[in-house]
């Protein structure tokens, strides 16, 4: 491969802005609608369908079983802010529903942190 | 890193897979500077084979990164490496390791956010590197614990020296760690949960 054929590649490969934009078609996450958070566990609610943008179907197959929004963007090999992107319209239209984390609380509750304490002992 | 679209998803492994009945997920931090062990700490505690997400960071690297011969280049990713260890049927926690430069605290905005707490991952070598952090930390109001990763040839001070050299608040544990071991990678996770169970049953006093 030519030299300038080989960095076009790669500008392209390397998640540069232009294939990111064409990806979420220029959309901005929805700042009014509950934010996903990076531990905001994602379940489909159904198949992906025929003709769906192959990002989105990857991630409603995915899905099977809960998967937070920090390992989907490690399996899809996508930015955080894009796969947030994907979530807001999989959500709007029903294919995916988000189980909420732990809403942000100065301090955590005590039946919480016990929990966790009694997970992490039987490790 | 490339970001592929053309290669078929592969997700979780079959026995990775998180129990379809878990409900809950909560998280923790590890901050630190550049190899003081987060990676290690991380991958000794996940149950999964640590995963890396990325972020985009636009220009924050401006007047740092060394942009000579590249200052096309308006954009690059942040790695954060994280584990996951199920709790038990409903809870999950997921334990992220984070750069402490001051560079990349454009990531704590959607990282600290709703996690529980953090550990501060420190080198004896490199005391400085986590200065800036716990300031950070406090700023933000995340309770934090302080854990000595332990280098063979790290010089080894005692814990009232450390806490004067880094302004550690009273309070505040600090504990011995090592990020290889599984172990004691899990007890500096129960230290902080102990701490910020102390915390939490002591809110009515002021800090």
């Amino acid at each position: 491969m030519s030299e300038p054929e080989r960095q076009k590649k790669q500008a392209w490969e390397e998640g540069g802005p232009e294939r990111l934009y064409v990806l979420t078609s220029g959309r901005q996450p929805a700042e009014r609608q509950a934010p996903l958070d990076m531990v905001t566990l994602i379940v489909s609610r159904g198949e992906a369908g025929p003709g769906m943008q192959p990002e989105l179907a990857a991630i409603v197959r995915i899905c099977d079983y809960p998967l937070s929004v920090a390992e989907l963007s490690a399996y899809l090999h996508l930015p955080v802010s894009v796969v947030t992107v994907l979530l807001t319209e999989l959500l709007a239209s029903n294919h995916v529903e988000a189980r909420a984390s732990v809403p942000a609380k100065s301090l955590p509750d005590i039946e919480l942190l016990e929990a966790v304490m009694h997970g992490l002992q039987n490790l | 890193m490339d970001y592929r679209i053309s290669e078929p998803v592969v997700g979780p492994r079959g026995e990775d897979i998180l129990p379809a009945s878990v409900t809950t997920a909560v998280k923790v931090v590890i901050v630190g500077g550049f190899g003081v062990g987060k990676t290690t700490l991380v991958g000794s505690v996940s149950e999964i084979r640590p995963l890396t997400t990325e972020e985009i960071m636009t220009q924050a690297g401006a007047g740092v990164d060394d942009l000579a011969g590249v200052e096309r280049k308006s954009e690059t990713t942040v790695a954060m490496d994280f584990g996951r260890i199920t709790l038990n049927d409903e809870l999950v926690l997921y334990v992220f390791g984070t750069p402490g430069q001051q560079r990349f605290w454009f990531l704590w905005n959607g990282l600290f956010e709703g996690a529980l707490g953090a550990v501060v991952l420190i080198d004896t070598r490199r005391l400085e590197d986590s200065f800036d952090v716990m300031g950070r930390l406090e700023e933000r109001g995340v309770p934090f614990i302080v854990a000595i990763n332990a280098f063979p040839d790290a010089p080894s001070y005692p814990v009232s020296e450390l806490r004067q050299a880094l302004d550690i608040p009273d309070q505040v544990p600090v504990i011995d760690c090592d990020a290889r071991e599984r172990g004691s990678s899990r007890d500096g996770l129960l230290t902080l949960m102990r701490y910020l169970h102390t915390l939490t049953t002591t809110t009515a006093e002021p800090r």
